[in-house]
């Protein structure tokens, strides 16, 4: 099969019509996919006829040339083949089948412009993110649904076995086949939590985006990528030079992009742009994450010049027009502590103990230990290193003994206390954890001062 | 579940103890996991140059100098582990010293 949205053709010379069909899939997969899939409320099966009428675009453009409309002969195929399978499994009379035919472009008439195809993305998206769906298996069914990601992209970037993930992937469809999961968007009463899902989802495809071999897992994960990799100077994961996780972060924030726009007007909005907002003023630092040497920076010491201020300017946009929709966020909290990191480049000093307020007023909305653990670190940083201490010594989680951004954060605050030698112990602790060999020499480094 | 993880790599990498940075990685690596408790036995081996092959042939035994497979990554070092999912021993491999430079296999142990 094509790869889905072309994003990985390595051929050495395309045939133009090859190039068509990809250019065709790349524009236009998530659209022909969530629109098929809402019709027929099978996602494995549209998948399934999309990637035939791709297969059949191939062996056929070649000789009889590339059609006018390239995506309504392509729906129009997949059409065809969704209900060539119905026939084959007897299903005329299902609501699907009768879904399709209403429609009305079935038939020969394959290269007809199609009236703007309804965008169902969205739709598509609740679907993925569905509360019967394990939360684990969304944002790689999301990657793959909406973007056509190949199923080995994503399990690159989530840390798992390839073929282990295509069939959490083929159970998560079946699913939503079996359980005759709703594809029509939430109702105003479930929205927010059912909405919430969805960005949560898109924010752990970003974080593994950031972080190609994620230190926090689970539930946390959402909340502590970007804390665990950015926040402060001493809570230092992973290294971005991956291009494939540079790749999987530009994604993400497409399909936040997205969300923003297909959501109406509306309280609904807020946190979507509170999580685009976020994102956007995390990726204006990447560039300065990392010395031309490829050492690590931390953000304390990164130069704010190689900030991208374009995407920090727009981070901001979106976060006031947020605060306007009046319906606070776990989103717009933490893109507003990014954009008060932001800060510096136009004062020259970090509001530390306002980043403490707002990690204070997160922790209270959405719990975490990526929250709990940043918390304590700007606590440090705002001066009050005790507190810092206590609030470390404080945390209980089975999770603790393999976090690598607790074990950074502890070592930092005793190194402030004076206490060395737990300091070089908890330093070591996170060097035996760090997954990025930037980072680890970054951390090693460190450690050698302390004299460890 | 245990899994053996086997960590391949190239001769430059495989003498941490010239190398002080990376057999401190090493220590901190096996000591974060001796931490975590999911250690459960492991060493590293000495270089490739150590090694003596041994089989057994129609009855005569063949004793060479030198490694089984002559290719370029190495065997340097093993853990045996005990976690959750092969996902969790995802985790543990990526954040070995070798996984930036050489490879790290990653096999179930067999349960008899």
């Amino acid at each position: 099969m094509l790869a889905p949205a072309g994003r990985a053709s390595h051929t050495v010379t395309p045939h133009p019509a090859w190039q068509a069909a990809e250019s065709a899939a790349r524009r236009s997969y998530g659209r022909l996919l969530a629109w098929l899939a809402c019709q027929w409320h099978d996602v494995a099966a549209a998948e399934d006829a999309l990637a035939a009428a791709l297969d059949k675009a191939l062996a056929l453009w070649p000789a009889q040339g590339v059609p006018a409309a390239p995506e309504a002969w392509l729906l129009t195929v997949a059409r065809r083949e969704l209900l060539q399978a119905a026939r084959r499994q007897r299903l005329h009379d299902s609501p699907q089948v009768q879904a399709l035919l209403a429609d009305g472009h079935h038939g020969e008439r394959s290269d007809e412009d199609t009236p703007t195809l309804p965008d169902r993305r969205l739709s598509l998206l609740f679907v993925c993110a569905h509360p019967a769906i394990d939360a684990t298996v969304r944002p790689a069914l999301m990657l793959q649904a909406v973007l056509g990601l190949p199923a080995q992209q994503i399990a690159q970037a989530l840390l798992t076995s390839p073929a282990a993930l295509a069939q959490r992937l083929v159970r998560a469809k079946h699913k939503i086949r079996a359980a005759g999961l709703r594809f029509e968007p939430p109702g105003p009463d479930e929205m927010p939590e059912r909405l919430h899902a969805v960005l949560e989802a898109i924010y752990a495809a970003y974080g593994l985006g950031w972080d190609a071999a994620p230190d926090a897992d689970g539930a946390d994960a959402a909340h502590a990528a970007p804390a665990l990799a950015d926040n402060h100077d001493n809570l230092a994961s992973s290294d971005s030079d991956d291009p494939r996780a540079q790749g999987l972060r530009a994604e993400a924030v497409f399909l936040a992009d997205l969300v923003c726009s297909l959501l109406p007007a509306g309280p609904a909005r807020a946190e979507a742009e509170g999580l685009l907002a976020l994102m956007l003023l995390c990726e204006a630092r990447v560039p300065a994450r990392h010395g031309p040497d490829g050492r690590f920076i931390p953000l304390a010491e990164q130069d704010t010049a190689r900030w991208q201020a374009p995407l920090i300017d727009q981070g901001n946009r979106l976060l006031a027009s947020a605060a306007g929709w009046q319906a606070a966020g776990p989103f717009q909290l933490e893109a507003a502590i990014q954009s008060a990191h932001s800060e510096r480049r136009l004062t020259g000093a970090t509001p530390w103990p306002g980043i403490v307020t707002l990690y204070e007023r997160l922790l209270a909305m959405a719990p975490s230990l990526g929250a709990e653990v940043a918390r304590a670190a700007a606590c440090a940083h705002a001066g009050d290193v005790v507190r810092a201490g206590a609030l470390l010594a404080a945390l209980d989680s089975p999770r603790l003994v393999s976090y690598q951004p607790y074990w950074v954060a502890r070592g930092h605050v005793a190194s402030l206390l004076g206490q060395l030698a737990s300091a070089r112990m908890a330093l070591q602790r996170a060097i035996g954890l760090t997954s990025a060999p930037a980072v680890r020499a970054h951390l090693q480094a460190r450690l050698q001062a302390l004299g460890g | 579940m245990k899994f053996m993880l086997m960590f391949f790599d190239t001769a430059a990498h495989q003498h941490p103890l010239t190398q002080p940075t990376e057999g401190a990685a090493w220590m901190a690596y096996a000591g974060a996991m001796g931490q975590a408790g999911v250690l459960v036995s492991g060493d590293g081996l000495q270089g490739r140059e150590t090694a003596t092959s041994l089989r057994l042939r129609d009855g005569v035994r063949q004793v060479q100098d030198g490694p089984f497979a002559d290719t370029k990554e190495q065997l340097g070092g093993y853990f045996v582990i005990d976690v959750a999912t092969l996902d969790d021993a995802l985790a543990w491999a990526a954040r070995s010293p070798c996984a930036a430079t050489g490879t790290v296999e990653l096999r179930p142990v067999l349960v008899m």
